[in-house]
């Protein structure tokens, strides 16, 4: 079977079929939402604090209802304007957002739901099984809180020092380790490198990201590890389910350079 | 898009990265909307202290908003402590009206449609629905 990020960028792979069939596909949803309440256990947040978070490769915001849900505040940044465009179709249908311009202050037309008309002329692949017309498991009547961002993240993350407490990422990274084009600039090891460099910037002293990734090879997962301790980040693998099917691979970088082995170890297995 | 990210936002340009023109980025055309969030003040207490308060009323200055306090406010300011009392939780403390209008300030005002541009370079950067595009072309990257 052939993955993804082999076939087409995913500006591209993303389109609009690909990115509904993706969102509303239940199982998809629901690895998404254990591998995100997994980088928020890894995270360990203080209880008590309402964090400022980004969520790189934020998708349709499935990633993004879960740490509203938690009462964090957060920034997502994708590179696909299909996907941006699902997240921002959120929330239209049940509980309509309250909105008004601010000039006119009147109410706005909030538009009903999602179109139903899905394409059915294209194919998403893999194995997934389909269950059209189910309830979606992460709060789908939750309007998307974050503000959105169409960016790619290896080229630049556009944030000064410090904007943010803690950084997540589901299924994202391993897009870096493709080259945009035969460009040198546009080489996987020049977009890892302004990836880990701009995030390091961009979280406060002290925090974190955890980053679930599909690296194809131990190689891979290597040239990633590597970006990000040369950026200056703590960076360890914790992986779940190791050498099964069901593997999970995430990278957990801490800024400051603090070791991060002690918070893999008391996480591993629980 | 929110005020607090616009308070947070850079050129993304590499060669705009050391100027001290390339933040913030001045919003020009932008269509203001208002849309209600829930109210956090624990989150207005932890970002306080990271918003740049000369550069968030430069920027209300320039959107034409003009309920920005001068200075920036002291985070004691955020909560009502006339009703302190021993043992009182944290989460117990009452909101002053302040928290709230920074609140609806930060988080719930937003620019819905215009572009951002780079007091550096001069590039722009489209926000439309509320989302702004920050994609370089490769010669910018
Ligand atoms: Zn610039």
């Amino acid at each position: 079977m052939s993955r993804p990020e082999d076939t087409l960028p995913p500006d591209l792979y993303y389109n609009d079929p690909v990115s509904r069939q993706y969102t509303t596909s239940s199982r998809i949803q629901k690895i998404q939402a254990q591998m995100t309440h997994r980088a928020l256990q890894i995270l360990n947040l203080p209880p008590s604090q309402s964090s400022h978070i980004l969520d790189v490769g934020s998708g349709s915001g499935l990633s993004g209802a879960i740490l509203t849900q938690r009462g964090h505040t957060w920034v997502g940044m994708d590179i696909s304007a299909s996907m941006l465009a699902i997240a921002l179709q959120r929330g239209t249908g049940a509980l309509p957002r309250k909105r008004r311009k601010l000039a006119q202050d009147m109410e706005m037309d909030v538009e009903d739901g999602i179109d139903d008309k899905q394409s059915n002329d294209e194919d998403a692949g893999d194995e997934e099984v389909e269950d059209e017309g189910e309830e979606d498991e992460i709060g789908d009547d939750a309007p998307c809180e974050g503000d959105l961002l169409l960016a790619d993240i290896g080229q630049a993350l556009p944030f000064r020092p410090g904007t943010f407490d803690a950084a997540i990422s589901i299924s994202a990274v391993q897009w870096l380790c493709q080259a945009e084009s035969s460009d040198e600039n546009d080489a996987p090891t020049r977009r890892l490198k302004r990836f880990f460099e701009a995030l390091y910037v961009c979280l406060k002293r002290g925090g974190k990201a955890v980053m679930q990734f599909y690296p194809r090879n131990q190689k891979e997962r290597d040239m990633v590890g590597t970006a990000a301790r040369r950026a200056g980040f703590g960076a360890g693998f914790l992986v779940d389910a190791e050498g099964t099917k069901a593997e999970k691979v995430y990278l957990v970088c801490s800024v400051g350079g603090e070791d991060v082995t002690a918070t893999i170890e008391a996480m591993e297995d629980v | 898009m929110k005020i607090l990210t616009l308070n947070f936002l850079t050129c993304a340009r590499k060669t705009c990265k050391s100027s001290p023109a390339a933040f913030p980025l001045h919003p020009r055309d932008a269509e203001l909307e208002i849309v209600e969030t829930e109210f956090n003040a624990l989150f207005i207490q932890n970002i306080l202290p990271r918003v740049e308060w000369d550069a968030l009323k430069g920027l209300c200055t320039e959107l034409g908003l003009t309920n920005v306090p001068p200075e920036a406010p002291e985070p004691k300011e955020l909560f009502d402590t006339s009703i302190k009392s021993a043992g009182i939780d944290e989460k117990e403390k009452e909101p002053t009206q302040l928290t709230r209008d920074l609140h609806n300030l930060l988080l719930e005002t937003t620019i819905q449609s215009g572009k951002l541009v780079c007091g550096n370079c001069g590039h722009e950067y489209a926000i439309k629905e509320g989302i702004a595009n920050f994609l370089l072309p490769s010669h910018m990257v």
